[in-house]
């Protein structure tokens, strides 16, 4: 059961989107997402959409999947619209009971669930073409000018893709762990939040000792494996900037300025 | 001098209470002597507690000796900044499979070593497919680990140390997790670098149907090493084995009470075969 969680939501397939270096996809989303909060009229989503329509088909990846990302935040939405209609203060168009629905508010509800949507849809799109590991590397050489800051971006990324790495052996040894539980008549499933929250005191106890102790395992086989930090470390893959990523680059930038050109009009 | 030598290697656990008193001190290795030559395959007994997990941590430097010192192609390990060529020369392969790989994916994992050691990125390309292939794990280069059974984790494991060029590999009771296939596979890969490659390989075990393929056996009890000698005189002292609280080979034990009920078998038989063929000369 808990084996079943796929972790991230990389979707494998062949594409120049997939393809891309991660520090573009990285970089470009970061942009995208501002952008899309820089626009005064509805013509700069207009451009922000015809944008995300081209990469959604160069990705390969089908629509549902990234819709897929949006019934996690559809609540959140819901609320966010609900807020900005109800109370936003302006010219009344409806009003019924204690709730007025303003036309300044309609607007606002409206945009705000575009950039929303666009925002989830727009970052659902590079983690589902980007793998968990190539993504901490282009992260880790993204922020490497922090190095002198003495920030630990190598630790970081390390830590993370670790990370990655144990969370299935974690989930399974949660499974097993809760069996060998319920087997001696622990009892998961009833009972109020408070009586639930106690019952996984049994399972989280054995689950933290067997963490520890594979962390101290695992630190001892990465020492055995003379691992000293990022310090004289080469990489098997290192990331190089290719043609496509150029492309990338430029198509970015392309679509900056188009979109601040109409949408700030 | 071999590629492993140990003199008089002493190894004390020390215990402490809360405030940080010395609470008692536990012997785990005392006072072993050693001296591995080149291309040999060695396998170390002993059952649980015994000290040879501890005696091969020292090989690796990942434990200092307190007493005595370890040699390990003529560098003491107890020279700080020997430490990580120590650990390229002699590398090491754990019991656990899974907390020893990094990698999320085969390639990466066998792949860290060199990454650490800082071979540049064509060279570890090499290295990765030569050890891939040594273990014959070259098709699932592109696998995650999580999905591979338990003895091809340990034959990846294998790969990665073997990335790193060493001279010697010490497992440490890398069969000891898995299911008898996967303890096959695993002995199987370790036995084929010995023959191919050369490579010196310390076996640390307490299965003894795993050391009939060694050049010599030590047999480690209370952080001594009671017992050392060719695959067949360690099993010709079936009552020493037993003291010792090592499980012999079915073989060997039915050929032992066959010689002690009057029938002419020679001692330490390790095989199913050659006890067909021993019964077989004194059929009348």
């Amino acid at each position: 059961m808990l084996r079943d969680i796929t972790l991230g939501q990389y979707y494998q397939t062949e594409s120049v989107i997939h393809r891309l270096d991660p520090r573009v996809k990285l970089g470009g989303t970061l942009l995208y997402i501002i952008s899309l909060f820089f626009f005064h009229n509805f013509l700069g989503y207009g451009v922000a959409a015809i944008f995300l329509a081209v990469v959604i088909r160069l990705s390969h990846v089908p629509f549902r999947f990234m819709v897929k990302g949006m019934k996690a935040i559809l609540f959140l939405l819901l609320i966010t619209v609900g807020f900005n209609l109800f109370l936003t203060p302006g010219t009344v168009l409806v009003s019924f009971w204690k709730l007025t629905i303003t036309k300044e508010g309609v607007r606002l509800a409206v945009t705000m669930a575009i950039r929303l949507a666009m925002l989830i849809i727009g970052s659902s799109i590079m983690t589902l073409t980007t793998t968990p590991n190539n993504l901490t590397d282009g992260m880790e050489k993204m922020m490497k000018p922090l190095k002198t800051f003495h920030v630990p971006v190598h630790e970081v990324a390390m830590m993370m893709s670790i990370a990655l790495r144990f969370i299935p052996i974690l989930l399974e040894e949660t499974d097993k762990i809760m069996k060998a539980q319920i087997a001696r008549g622990a009892d998961f499933e009833s009972g109020n939040l408070i009586k639930r929250a106690r019952a996984l005191v049994p399972l989280l106890v054995p689950l933290f000792i067997s963490a520890f102790r594979r962390a101290n395992d695992l630190a001892m086989a990465m020492e055995a494996r003379c691992y000293r930090g990022g310090e004289g470390r080469t990489k098997m893959k290192p990331l190089i900037y290719h043609r496509r990523d150029k492309i990338g680059y430029l198509c970015i930038l392309i679509y900056l300025a188009l979109g601040f050109f109409i949408g700030r009009l | 001098m071999g590629i492993v030598k140990t003199e008089d290697l002493v190894y004390e656990y020390i215990r402490r209470d809360e405030e940080g008193n010395v609470e008692g001190i536990t012997r785990a290795v005392d006072e072993v002597n050693l001296d591995i030559r080149q291309g040999e395959f060695i396998a170390i007994l002993g059952h649980n507690g015994s000290g040879k997990s501890t005696l091969a941590k020292h090989i690796n430097a990942i434990l200092n000796p307190t007493e005595g010192t370890v040699w390990v192609d003529g560098m003491d390990t107890g020279e700080a900044d020997k430490v990580w060529e120590i650990r390229q020369t002699a590398g090491m392969v754990f019991q656990n499979p899974d907390n020893q790989i990094i990698g999320q994916v085969v390639e990466e994992d066998v792949g860290f070593g060199p990454e650490n050691m800082g071979i540049p990125t064509k060279e570890i390309w090499e290295r990765v497919e030569e050890s891939l292939k040594a273990v014959g794990m070259y098709e699932y280069r592109r696998h995650s680990p999580n999905k591979l059974s338990g003895g091809q984790k340990q034959r990846v494991s294998i790969a990665g140390v073997l990335a790193m060029h060493p001279k010697c590999i010490v497992l440490d009771e890398p069969t000891a997790m898995l299911d008898p296939s996967g303890r096959r596979e695993v002995i199987r890969a370790a036995r084929a670098l010995n023959d191919v490659e050369e490579v010196t390989i310390i076996l640390i075990t307490h299965y003894m149907e795993e050391i009939i393929y060694a050049n010599r056996v030590f047999v480690m009890d209370n952080g001594k090493i009671a017992m050392e000698g060719t695959p067949r005189e360690i099993f010709s002292q079936v009552e020493k084995l037993k003291e010792l609280r090592l499980n012999v080979p079915q073989v060997t034990l039915l050929a032992y009470e066959l010689k002690k009920r009057g029938i002419g078998l020679p001692d330490g038989i390790l095989t199913t075969e050659e006890l067909a063929e021993a019964l077989e000369r004194i059929r009348p």
